[in-house]
């Protein structure tokens, strides 16, 4: 080490007209944004107006909204919203993956399947699917296993296997999984295809390669716009009324609302039911985005530590020495 | 570096000494009408250092691609260790080959790429045991170990749980070369591994590479650094537009091209 020093200090010595050493940071003035507090200013003052007015006003009814905003039907109501969307959603990513792996496959018939499904269930629309399928049991009265057009070897009433609930279930995630399998294709395609070659190059298989190696990457393309798909899902399960199934937050408030002769005050319930929901799920994607930022965020070993600090200064040295290592090879090599 | 003599073509048995490790016959590759690789036949031996050099567009990475069946030959037949790449002959016909035996071929042959192609979402060590514990299925604890004596060899064992956007591209570049190694190959390919990066972190993955000449492991390269090609070939192929233009020891070829072509390269890269 003392070697590639003497070395260095060969080299010009330290600057000699640079300025006197400062003390500390130099002090800047900070621009100012006048027109920024004005702004802010008349906003808060116009929403203040317009609470204070809302807080007396009669139609919005606050004493209702109390009353119903923890009532039993409408909590469970929320529960039922949030277990339609989580069930739902889960059908549709999975299958949505499963779709979007497919139209990338090399295989043709896997291709022409799932762009035949894209092209259903992208092309109808969800309310009219979610008719159809609360007329399963009335289109398909029993449900068989068997050779076709022989005496089937089971047979289920297709009523007692699926319920409204269900039905809205399946509904809602095949007509999702069309949505989600062009948002995880825009995901594979984000993906460097350098990272497919190296994984072939390894020996990993189509499927291997897909599994391990592009689709864990797409996830952090993939993440954002799922988010919202959920988010979206939440109010469309407010659709499943079309099936028919009644036991979610929006009509169960409206058939309160029917009840008390006033639908605004249950509007209001169920607003902030939808919101208090999507705030929760707005939690869970930051932590999945998170989760699959992993290689493009900070140091595992973040934290300037003393140990850190140490080493680092001893990586520092040792590049120097590698530097002058180089540099003497590469004039020897007479290029 | 085993030392033998030019084999007999005679029918081929896989891990043969007599063998060459890559033999190509008349190899052709098209990209539609435009034809990138005419006629190539050339021989590297086992333990051999072959590089290959040339213009970009002269069909050298196309040509090392077909080493491992990225691509496939138009025509011709390329085969490794004995063994038709992607095809089994059979009736005087070339049949395709399932995914999974191509998959299985490829085990043995290890590439490192210009840019570097590491997973990014695994650390250095997760990227070197990826391979051995999903292809191999080698058992994590055996993979770890492994993979940390590679990176040992690479000069890495302190980065070991960093990711790659955390290593400056010479690091990443000897982290590919640990994965590939990894796999325990009997065959190297160098797809141009120094042309991405800075110019001072050249010399240490060219380190790495000799290193791993001197253990006789047999390497395809294709490169622009001729310092390297003169110090550690023991073959130098010289491509130009799809055709092997001269082929000798690189201290002559270097020193002394005998086409027009060549010398026209060399006094521009030299």
């Amino acid at each position: 080490m003392s070697d590639s020093s003497a070395g260095r200090a060969a080299s010009p010595a330290p600057a000699v007209g640079a300025p006197a050493p400062s003390s500390g940071p130099e002090k800047v003035v900070k621009l100012r944004h006048p027109w920024r507090i004005v702004v802010a200013v008349l906003l808060l003052a116009a929403v203040a107006v317009f609470v204070i007015d809302a807080a007396q006003r009669e139609a919005f009814d606050w004493a209702s909204v109390g009353k119903y905003v923890f009532d039993k039907r409408v909590t469970q109501a929320a529960g039922f919203t949030l277990l339609l969307t989580v069930l739902s959603m889960i059908i549709g990513v999975v299958l949505g993956i499963i779709l979007a792996v497919m139209r990338q496959s090399p295989n043709p018939v896997l291709k022409s399947v799932a762009w035949v499904y894209l092209w259903i269930f992208r092309g109808t629309p969800v309310y009219v699917q979610l008719v159809f399928w609360g007329l399963l049991a009335t289109i398909y009265s029993s449900i068989d296993l068997g050779v076709p057009f022989m005496e089937p070897w089971v047979s289920f009433p297709t009523k007692l296997l699926f319920n409204a609930f269900w039905l809205t279930v399946i509904g809602l995630g095949l007509n999702e999984s069309a949505y989600m399998a062009e948002i995880v294709r825009a995901g594979l395609l984000s993906v460097d295809p350098g990272q497919h070659e190296a994984a072939t190059a390894l020996g990993m298989g189509w499927g291997k390669t897909m599994r391990r190696v592009v689709l864990p990457q797409a996830m952090r393309v993939i993440i954002p716009p799922t988010g919202n798909e959920v988010i979206s899902m939440l109010k469309t399960t407010s659709l499943a009324t079309a099936v028919p199934f009644t036991l979610e937050l929006y009509t169960r408030t409206r058939d309160i609302s029917v009840e008390i002769f006033n639908p605004i005050p249950l509007l209001i319930v169920a607003s902030i039911w939808y919101l208090a929901i999507t705030s929760v799920l707005m939690v869970g994607q930051f932590f999945l985005e998170k989760r699959f930022a992993r290689g493009v965020g900070a140091r595992p070993d973040a934290g300037p530590g003393p140990v850190t600090a140490s080493m680092s200064a001893v990586e520092l040295d040792e590049t120097a020495a590698a530097d002058a290592a180089i540099a003497a090879k590469h004039g020897g090599d007479a290029r | 570096m085993s030392e033998q003599t030019t084999a007999p073509a005679g029918a081929p048995a896989a891990g043969d000494a007599s063998v060459p490790m890559v033999r190509a016959e008349h190899v052709s590759k098209s990209f539609g009408s435009n034809e990138v690789l005419k006629d190539i036949s050339l021989e590297v031996k086992r333990g051999e250092v072959l590089c290959l050099v040339g213009p970009s567009g002269s069909g050298k990475s196309t040509f090392l691609r077909c080493i491992n069946h990225l691509e496939q030959v138009s025509s011709g037949r390329l085969a490794v260790d004995g063994q038709l790449v992607g095809y089994r002959e059979a009736g005087g016909r070339l049949h395709e080959m399932h995914p999974k035996e191509i998959s299985k071929q490829r085990r043995d042959i290890g590439m490192v790429f210009q840019r570097f192609n590491l997973f990014p979402h695994m650390t250095a060590l997760e990227n070197v045991m990826e391979a051995p514990t999903q292809v191999k299925g080698l058992s994590k604890a055996k993979a770890k170990a492994r993979a940390l004596e590679l990176l040992a060899r690479v000069g890495l064992a302190e980065r070991a749980d960093y990711y790659p956007a955390h290593l400056s591209g010479g690091q990443q570049q000897r982290v590919a070369i640990a994965r590939a190694l990894a796999m325990d190959p009997k065959l190297m390919l160098f797809d141009e591994p120094t042309s991405a990066l800075d110019p001072e972190l050249v010399g240490e993955v060219l380190d790495v590479m000799k290193e791993l000449a001197k253990t006789g492991m047999t390497m395809v390269v294709v490169t622009h650094e001729m310092g390297f090609a003169r110090e550690v070939a023991d073959t130098l192929v010289f491509m130009d537009g799809g055709v092997v233009v001269e082929t000798g020891v690189p201290r002559e070829v270097l020193a002394n091209p005998q086409h027009q072509r060549t010398k026209a390269f060399l006094s521009k890269v030299l």
